[in-house]
């Protein structure tokens, strides 16, 4: 079988580059803007030119929160990180406790493995 | 032109049907019984329905199954469904139809079981591939964020966040339907167990069962069937994302377009609105609504529900029948929000009637303060 498709397979392409250790964004070579998630077009212009670029991993908590679970296991944190490069995803930052992380601390990227899968988290930077 | 027919449309029939438990009882069961009050209140059989606008928590093809289910045979089957807001998109599709006399008679409807079938909030989406790893517990940790921001930004408190379910309770107290009812204090709110910092359990809207369905007509012909009619004058949506991490700013909503572009049609503004009818599905929302409504200024959301300012006895009753967060929350709220504007506009609304309230706002909101929609409903003599 053909595979019939060109271009850009989002999910599957952004997926296999965090497997090979690589944090990759979607740039319209056009606007020059990054997207974040990946998709077929540029959201608003359509634009089609898009090259995967390695981001710097660079970021800025938007938003936090902490999801209690069932005592004694502690609450994990979910945040909106702010990127360097423009787009906003979700993830959430280890190394402190999920409480004590701020809207404006500066974070780091780091890939981790997780359930058998590469995952994207953030650190205190 | 504004785009919308002001005041050439109306409610003439409204009912909710189940709230609480309903064992035995489908979804589509329960959006028949209310349907079937609000039709009678309107001296109208099912038969009489030639456009239908439904959407079912479980069933994508709802409006086939209750078209067959009642025998009716629409000539509109609408099964528009952007999440808690998709009744009040029903109802600005719906004035539009039947201005344009595509239509006679609409009816739109809801019902669900969440409650007493799966016992847990029914959602039709599943997991987003890039939210789903990082396990947000949805849908509180995406109004959780939405709360971080605003309190980051405009100083917001937990206090003021509980004033908006203390305000909710004290109205359900008045509401002999609501499910939740009893003395709640701010500090219950803060002390209850927390879910996703800020919002704790009491900061969440209910889950229960519970339908509800509204009838409507050209005004031409409202007179024929109902004493006091709630005529629309105005309804608008907009949608800007649907995953909370795809939110261009989490501290403005949706509303801030579908709000002003329903004041425009209906020609007045927030000052002249009697009762405010919010999806409240999570206490952050009516703050942020309020303020995109333009009721207040921008980061004054909370600061508005203080001192009693929209519990009863206050200067801007908010969700009289004691909203998501006290009265009914069976998964999509949004058409309950039209059913206790139209009460209170045809003074209906009993023990919780606002004296003298002739206009009425009603706001939905679907996927995660995703989709927004706003309609005003005026008394006869609003027209």
């Amino acid at each position: 079988m053909t595979e019939r498709s060109t271009g850009i397979r989002p999910e599957r392409e952004y997926r296999e580059h965090l497997a090979d250790g690589r944090f990759m964004l979607l740039r319209s070579r056009s606007s020059g803007r990054c997207m974040f998630y990946p998709r077929v077009a540029e959201p608003v212009t359509g634009n089609t030119d898009l090259e995967w670029v390695e981001a710097s991993g660079d970021g800025t908590v938007y938003a936090t929160t902490a999801v209690n679970q069932r005592p004694p296991t502690p609450a994990y944190n979910v945040a909106l990180i702010d990127l360097a490069e423009g787009p906003r995803m979700m993830s959430r930052v280890e190394g402190v406790a999920a409480e004590d992380v701020r809207i404006g601390m500066p974070v780091k990227a780091r890939i981790i493995d997780e359930d058998g899968a590469p995952l994207l988290v953030f650190d205190p930077a | 032109m504004n785009g919308f027919p002001r005041g050439k449309t109306a409610i003439v029939g409204s009912a909710t049907y189940g709230i609480g438990k309903n064992p035995g009882l489908s979804s589509m069961d329960i959006a028949v019984n209310a349907s079937i009050r609000a039709l009678s209140a309107a001296g109208m059989k099912p038969g009489d329905v030639d456009a239908l606008f439904i959407c079912l928590p479980d069933n994508f093809l709802s409006g086939l199954t209750f078209a067959e289910y009642l025998g009716i045979q629409p000539k509109i089957t609408e099964n528009n469904r952007t999440g808690g807001s998709a009744f009040l998109t029903h109802l600005q599709s719906a004035c539009l139809a039947l201005d344009a006399g595509l239509c006679d008679v609409a009816l739109i409807a809801y019902g669900s079981n969440q409650l007493s079938g799966a016992g847990k909030p029914v959602t039709p989406t599943g997991a987003a591939p890039y939210e789903g790893p990082y396990k947000p517990r949805l849908p509180v940790s995406a109004y959780a964020l939405a709360a971080s921001r605003h309190m980051h930004e405009y100083g917001t408190t937990p206090e003021q966040l509980a004033e908006v379910a203390v305000s909710a309770r004290q109205w359900a107290n008045l509401n002999p339907d609501a499910w939740m009812q009893g003395d709640l204090s701010v500090d219950d709110v803060l002390a209850a167990r927390r879910v996703s910092t800020p919002l704790g359990i009491r900061d969440c809207c209910l889950v229960t069962d519970g339908g509800a369905a509204i009838v409507v007509t050209r005004a031409d012909r409202a007179r024929d069937h109902a004493s006091a009619p709630a005529y629309v004058l105005g309804a608008a949506a907009a949608t800007f994302h649907h995953n909370i991490s795809q939110m261009p700013d989490l501290t403005v909503t949706a509303a801030s377009e579908s709000g002003p572009q329903a004041f425009a049609q209906a020609g007045v503004k927030p000052s002249d609105i009697d009762v405010v009818e919010l999806y409240d599905a999570f206490t952050i929302n009516p703050i942020l609504f309020m303020e995109d409504l333009g009721f207040c200024a921008k980061g004054e959301g909370g600061a508005f529900f203080e001192n009693g300012h929209t519990a009863p006895g206050g200067a801007q009753p908010v969700n009289t029948n004691g909203g998501g967060l006290s009265c009914v929350h069976p998964g999509m709220y949004g058409l309950f929000t039209l059913v206790e504007a139209t009460q209170q506009v045809t003074g209906a609304a009993g023990a919780r009637q606002v004296a003298g309230a002739k206009l009425a706002l009603a706001h939905g909101s679907g996927g995660y303060l995703s989709s927004q929609a706003t309609v005003i409903l005026g008394a006869g003599e609003t027209v």
